[in-house]
């Protein structure tokens, strides 16, 4: 798999169709796998896949990274979970189909995080969209790589995410605030929940906007539950549930939950999913006029 | 967490943020027809519901709101033809993410009401303020600010 994918590269940087490969590769000890950005043929060897590549590397396609759009057109390696971020990227205007080639990568499930690398791909190590995942052959791709994967994602979504939203929504209110207080709290607003999200793109974000100043940005609770209520709100109806931005967390706090829970909030109430049509606008910024509104005295 | 006890003499604060086409109108025919309703609400006029962002509620809280109410035209009745279609979707997903995180369904309220519901304005906001006065103030959100 990974001399197709070198060769692939190679040849696209020898044509000239592309003038960078975005990609994963070994760091100096060869223990973590970190994004490369191969520009010359001969460094198409650098190039890796495995369990480990677990980044997200749509995010390199976003505004946020104007030194990398000075390079030209990119070829991405990427996942059929990364896919989907540059389907909404996509869908959002922010990127044109042919302005990138995708390279899509066959793959087996990727670790939660790297530490957990113990030489062996285990369930219990991967991360939940793993075990749901409905895009192990790669959807939208201009080539694919890899041996085809056997794999069908279980009819009801499984796992500890989805346990946990359950639980919450079992919960009292009471009981639902201490939960999220207690996580809230921790934030130290670092915002590398917001900086590892392909979609989290605004030049300037809301947290930044200080005339007036709607989001405190001290780490004290109250600005915390504001940022993190945001966040979500913003991400819904485009998150794909791609998990970096807990993968990304210091301090641990469960994103994942409350942004599968919008997930889940918008496939039922407007039957979308993000992420798998680049052609389909994104739910919250169309409407019907048959939309439920059965909280709406 | 504090203890919820409801102080004598207290009274909530509830912040309603209206569209300038209907509910203001709404609550202004309600003002001219001298018809009495309960003075907790606090009125932010905007051009339209689609104008709400929900940072406005998240902040309304924050400052201390103890209800909150956003309301607007009647589907279909949208001064700019369709903002309030626009904002019913984003209420939806607000509303869950509210509830997701345990504000209580009491604090929050949506509404449509037109220029000609003045009965309709005055019974909601009676309605709401029994309702949260029930539920006492907001301390687990304003208790954040200490």
């Amino acid at each position: 798999m990974e001399k197709e994918l070198r060769e692939k590269a190679r040849e696209l940087l020898e044509s000239g169709e592309v003038s960078v490969v975005i990609g994963y590769g070994w760091n100096r000890r060869k223990t973590r796998t970190t994004p490369v950005f191969i520009r010359k043929p001969e460094e198409a060897e650098r190039l890796i896949f495995n369990p480990l590549c677990v980044n997200n590397l749509s995010v390199y396609l976003t505004r946020k990274y104007p030194d990398i759009q000075k390079l030209g057109r990119p070829a991405i390696v990427a996942k059929g979970c990364d896919i989907k971020n540059i389907a909404v990227l996509i869908a959002e205007g922010q990127l044109k189909r042919e302005d990138v080639y995708i390279i899509g990568v066959r793959c087996n499930g990727v670790v939660y995080r790297q530490e957990l690398w113990k030489g062996e791909l285990k369930p219990e190590i991967m991360p939940v969209k793993c075990h749901n995942c409905d895009l192990r052959e790669p959807h939208i791709a201009d080539t694919v790589v890899g041996e085809p994967v056997e794999f069908t994602p279980p009819e009801e979504p499984v796992g500890m995410v989805f346990d946990k939203i359950r639980e919450i929504d079992a919960m009292s209110p009471d009981e639902r605030w201490q939960f999220w207080m207690d996580h809230f709290s921790r934030c130290i607003k670092c915002y590398a929940c917001r900086q590892v999200c392909s979609l989290c793109y605004c030049e300037r974000c809301i947290t930044e906007k200080n005339m007036p100043q709607w989001i405190e940005t001290s780490a004290h609770p109250r600005g915390n539950l504001a940022w993190n209520l945001i966040r979500a709100m913003h991400l819904a109806g485009r998150c794909t549930f791609c998990g970096e931005c807990e993968r990304a967390c210091p301090v641990n706090i469960p994103l994942n939950i409350i942004n599968q829970k919008l997930v889940l909030v918008v496939k039922d109430a407007f039957e979308y999913r993000s992420g798998y049509d680049p052609n389909t606008h994104p739910p919250l910024i169309v409407y019907d006029t048959e939309d439920k509104e059965d909280f709406i005295k | 967490m504090e203890e919820k006890k409801i102080e004598e003499g207290w009274e909530p604060k509830i912040m309603a943020f209206v569209c300038n086409w209907c509910t203001y109108a709404g609550a202004d025919l309600a003002g001219t027809s001298r018809m009495h309703y309960s003075p907790n609400v606090r009125i932010v006029k905007l051009p339209c519901t689609g104008r709400i962002d929900p940072l406005f509620i998240i902040k309304a809280f924050e400052n201390g709101a103890d209800g909150v109410l956003v309301s607007g035209c009647h589907p279909g009745d949208c001064h700019y033809t369709t903002g309030n279609y626009h904002a019913r979707r984003r209420w939806i997903v607000f509303k869950n993410l509210m509830d997701f995180v345990g504000i209580p369904e009491g604090r929050l309220h949506f509404s449509w009401v037109s220029a000609s519901e003045a009965i309709k304005w005055v019974d909601l906001i009676n309605k709401i303020t029994e309702e949260v006065k029930k539920l006492g103030p907001f301390m687990e959100y304003r208790g954040l600010k200490k």
